[in-house]
């Protein structure tokens, strides 16, 4: 499923609303939750899961290529952990 | 950092703002989307938003762990699991506004 079937499915349940506002619903969904992660905030969206965001420490890293040591600055990563309900729907288990 | 939490009815708030639709029926917008989301990945669909990240789902083989308090084998059976791959977008957004 890509971001324009998702549209399309929400389009198809709600014919009173205009196909450019769903657009707009589904992209401001995604949008606050990258916001919210750019923020250093999680998201915790029960049932589903919750993004957050985890810091990588500065290290030494080494360019596969050429051998040769770098720095690598410390960084901050997006981070999500499947939710319990979906996890167990996975595994046939709700 | 904050580190507030968002929830559900933050990004329901969020879409009330933008488009002009009720508060109760912008939260049923954003259950719906979940709910189409969790389904397609039930069926085993990779969900690929554009800009935003991959869902997809892998499956483990069954293996021995351990339980790490008593040193105990037990068997952990074949499952599967969701990974998040977020977009190169999403991953220099949340770098640059966490940078300190």
């Amino acid at each position: 499923m890509i971001r324009s079937e998702l549209i399309q499915k929400i389009a198809d349940e709600n014919p009173h609303l205009y196909q450019r506002d769903v657009e707009r619903i589904v992209n401001t969904v995604f949008e606050e939750v990258t916001n919210a992660m750019a923020r250093g905030d999680r998201v915790e969206l029960r049932g589903f899961g919750a993004f957050s965001v985890k810091k990588r420490d500065a290290r030494v890293g080494r360019n596969p290529r050429t051998g040769e040591t770098v720095h690598v600055e410390e960084k901050h990563v997006p981070f999500f952990k499947t939710g319990k309900l979906l996890r167990d729907r996975l595994n046939g288990k709700a | 950092m904050s580190e507030k939490t968002l929830t559900r009815m933050d990004l329901s708030e969020a879409v009330f703002r933008e488009v002009g639709l009720s508060r109760n029926e912008s939260a049923q917008l954003v259950e719906s989307m979940l709910q189409h989301m969790s389904d397609a990945l039930v069926r085993g669909e990779q969900v690929k938003i554009s800009s935003f990240g991959t869902f997809s789902v892998r499956d483990k083989s069954a293996r021995v762990g351990r339980n790490p308090k008593t040193g105990e084998e037990v068997p952990i059976q074949p499952r599967r699991v969701l990974t998040f791959r977020p977009s190169h977008l999403m991953k220099d957004r949340v770098a640059d506004g966490n940078r300190s």
